[in-house]
């Protein structure tokens, strides 16, 4: 496998930023890691992932879809699609990459969604193999590996080297690019250090967390549950775990009056919101019980229902860590399971 | 900063209708000039100007925002505009914390009898604001005008 | 002091006192509490915890829970004891039916302090003589108790339990805290500084609307940014403006109801000081009207609800130092 040394990494940023746009995960404040456009001197985050999650980049939190002018009886309606530039996503983890291939499952498939499929198809992303993972980490529970990550190109951390191996044409094409910077290496090393992840993985609090009782088929045996009034006391409301999830896709389309025309623009929306799939006729859900087993059951048993098995979560523990009032899906799963 | 000698400021103006409001038709009347950037709101009374008021006027494009009521003990409602005054006093200081302009905001008490002071408030405010420039720190980028 | 709340709770469920408990649930690790509702003994014993990472300001709850039938029992923290007093001041709790222990505050620990310090894989957090012993995956780690605390307990402003019905251990008396020493600090700056700082920290946010949901004094049945017809309901910063507009507003109607509990810090995802927007109009009401703490007796009338004839006008804000 071709690699780098870590002595020569931020070379190698300065390198790709002078033709693309570069993002890494770096540090706004202790504590806070975000993804930022890269400059020089500027640093990888030593925290195991940033706080939003990396779906920013492909479906953000607003975009303008469209202008509209009105004048007299008229209106111009103004496509504001550009093709969007290449850009490079350096440092992204397991759970994020393939939270991506759980997005490309609603924006890519009939009708495709023009502006997430810009984005994605100018962007690729790079991933980076975990060695450290959290207590809160629980990949493993929907099948993936954080050691061997997905995305365009997988880089791994032997300590001293990055090595990259591409996995996608478009990634070839990313490792051909930065050849001059790369040389072959022999990965001895890096097979000890994702052994030892692995084992890391396995003694993990959540490790033993499994998706085996949930799944399409168990709509009925779970939406009447009754442990969901006792999930749901606690919940506030409000939009965080939805905000920070890789894999909450649900938005809002509105106008925005400028005073001199109209925005047409779309927003995350959040199941947890009073106001969400509000209707002409009303509000389907009207408590936060029901909000609140949307949000799971959504992703536990109506997205694998629709998508071949495939769970809409990819075990971040983004909302673990930042639930306001700590109640998670890990926390469900284990209160659905208990019979 | 650059001054920019052609800026002309959107200026707001909530006035209550029993005082302020009359102030500004006796300074028509007067035939007592105020400058033409000043756009009057007429409200009830002025404690009726709900904080979001002034920041939807800001993130509508204008460039300063100024209150006029009866003066304290005048209110046609007895009190209302004693309320104002405490609201308005802390919501300018908040916009004052958050590094908005101090001059941006405004709140004169001016009475039916006071056609010249109106014209005479509108005048220095206005000016006021022009030196400062356009509102860019409490501006919503949607609503710039291209 | 968990097993004595324990302990006394029982009591008052066994005795009919009470027909439910408010506190604090156990989670999967040493720091994920959830608020809960008790109404058995054996729930209590299993799942009750009062540590160090039991924050959450229950007082809110009550607003639904006393909706309900029957009587709920709720442990109150000094600081939630004003949260819980201005509510029933406002007539959103009805008092008569809460019995209300008063337990003693904190500090309590902020797990994100701790993670900042680079602590990872975290299976146990263990006070041993005001040092953390901090167990994990990767090995057993070490940090000072007091460099671990919430930032609102860091200037914490009261000891004193402003309303109980019983104490389990003892009553403090109000501090003389630092609280305003960041405002202060902001308010020395120009006003370039100031503006720098704000955007630089309300750039951040996400609209998720925790610091709204989490605050004792915003109760409203249906808010105005989640009100289609208010005209400024939104979902998302779709641009500066509305970040300011949100943060503005928000503590704007809680000003002089605000009892400083910092519940909107404390949930932010993003780490912004939304303490400093409230604690700016506290100390404004403070210097221009009066001393005044919200929650501290249900009878006085809060300060933007009543009006003096001498007051300042809005010019003083034009007269101070720094601009």
């Amino acid at each position: 496998m071709q690699k780098i040394s870590k002595s020569r990494l931020y070379e190698l940023f300065d390198a790709i930023a002078a033709k693309q746009s570069l993002y890494i995960p770096t540090d706004r404040e202790a504590g806070a890691a975000e993804y930022r456009k890269y400059e020089s001197g500027m640093k990888l985050t030593k925290e195991l992932n940033t706080v939003r999650s990396a779906k920013d980049f492909f479906f953000p939190q607003t975009e303008n879809l469209a202008d509209f002018k009105i004048e007299g009886k008229t209106i111009e309606v103004r496509d504001i699609r550009e093709e969007c530039e290449d850009f490079v996503i350096f440092g992204v983890r397991a759970c994020d990459a393939r939270s991506f291939t759980i997005l490309d499952k609603v924006f890519l498939c009939e009708p495709v969604d023009s502006f997430y499929k810009n984005r994605r198809d100018h962007g690729t992303v790079i991933t980076m193999a975990c060695t450290r993972p959290a207590e809160t980490c629980f990949c493993k529970t929907f099948g993936i590996d954080p050691t061997v990550p997905g995305g365009d190109v997988s880089c791994f951390d032997d300590g001293e080297s990055i090595f990259f191996l591409a996995n996608t044409e478009k990634g070839e094409r990313f490792v051909e690019s930065i050849s001059s910077f790369l040389e072959d290496g022999d990965t001895d090393r890096l097979m000890e250090v994702q052994t030892r992840a692995r084992e890391i993985m396995d003694k993990l609090p959540l490790a033993k967390l499994s998706t085996e009782n949930f799944g399409g088929d168990k709509l009925n045996e779970y939406f009447n549950s009754d442990k969901w009034a006792e999930l749901s006391e606690a919940c506030l409301g409000c939009g965080t775990c939805t905000f920070v999830c890789p894999t909450c896709q649900c938005y809002d389309i509105k106008d925005f009056n400028t005073g001199h025309g109209i925005k047409r623009f779309r927003c995350w929306d959040s199941c947890m919101y009073s106001d969400f799939t509000k209707m002409a006729h009303g509000n389907p859900r009207l408590t936060q019980l029901e909000r609140f087993r949307q949000r799971f059951m959504h992703k536990l048993v109506y997205f694998p229902a629709n998508n071949d098995g495939e769970f809409g979560c990819v075990g971040c523990g983004r909302c673990l860590a930042k639930c306001p009032i700590s109640m998670n899906i890990v926390k469900v799963m284990k209160a659905l399971e208990a019979k | 900063m650059q001054v920019n000698e052609n800026f002309e400021p959107v200026i707001v103006a909530f006035c209550c209708n029993w005082c302020s409001y009359a102030g500004a038709d006796l300074s028509g009347t007067n035939r007592l000039n105020y400058p033409t950037n000043v756009k009057i709101i007429r409200v009830p009374c002025s404690c009726r100007v709900n904080p979001m008021f002034i920041l939807r006027a800001f993130q509508k494009g204008a460039d300063g925002v100024i209150i006029c009521g009866c003066h304290p003990g005048d209110c046609h409602y007895t009190s209302g505009n004693y309320f104002t005054r405490r609201r308005i006093t802390l919501l300018y200081s908040m916009l004052d914390f958050l590094g908005i302009e101090r001059n941006r905001t405004r709140l004169e008490w001016v009475s039916a009898a006071e056609g010249a002071k109106f014209a005479a408030t509108m005048q220095q405010f206005t000016e006021d604001v022009k030196a400062l420039g356009p509102n860019r720190r409490l501006e919503d980028l949607r609503c710039r005008k291209q | 002091m968990q097993e004595a709340m324990i302990k006394r709770a029982k009591e008052l469920l066994a005795d009919g006192s009470v027909d439910r408990v408010i506190g604090w649930k156990r989670g999967e690790f040493a720091y994920d509490i959830t608020p809960a509702v008790f109404t058995t003994a054996e729930e209590l014993d299993r799942d009750f915890v009062c540590d160090d990472f039991t924050a959450a300001n229950v007082s809110k709850y009550l607003v639904k829970e006393t909706q309900k039938e029957g009587k709920i029992l709720a442990f109150l923290k000094p600081c939630d004891t004003y949260s819980f007093n201005q509510l029933v001041k406002e007539h959103r709790i009805d008092r008569e039916k809460v019995y209300v222990i008063g337990i003693e505050g904190g500090p309590k620990l902020d797990i994100e302090k701790i993670k900042a310090k680079g602590i990872t894989g975290i299976l146990s957090v263990k006070n041993e003589d005001y040092t953390l012993k901090i167990e994990t995956i990767y090995g057993t780690q070490t940090m000072p108790f007091y460099e671990a605390i919430l930032g609102k307990c860091a200037s914490c402003k009261s000891k004193k339990h402003v309303v109980f019905d019983e104490l389990i251990g003892e009553d403090g008396d109000v501090l003389d805290s630092n609280r305003f020493e960041m405002v202060e600090k902001l308010e020395n700056m120009t006003a370039q500084e100031r503006f720098d700082f704000w955007r630089d920290q309300l750039s951040k946010c996400i609209r998720c609307n925790a610091c709204r949901n989490v605050c004792p004094a915003c109760t409203c049945e249906n808010c105005v940014f989640d009100n289609p017809k208010s005209g400024i309901d939104n979902k998302a910063p779709a641009d500066s403006f509305e970040e300011n507009m949100f943060h503005i507003i928000r503590a704007f109607h809680v000003a002089g109801r605000c009892t400083d509990c910092g519940e909107c810090s404390r949930v932010c995802p993003q780490h912004i000081p939304l303490h400093l927007l409230n604690r700016k109009f506290i100390k404004d009401i403070n210097e221009l009207y009066g001393e005044y703490q919200a929650g501290a007796d249900t009878t006085s009338r809060a300060p933007l609800n009543t009006y003096d004839k001498n007051d300042c006008e809005p010019s003083v804000v034009h007269e101070r130092g720094v601009e």
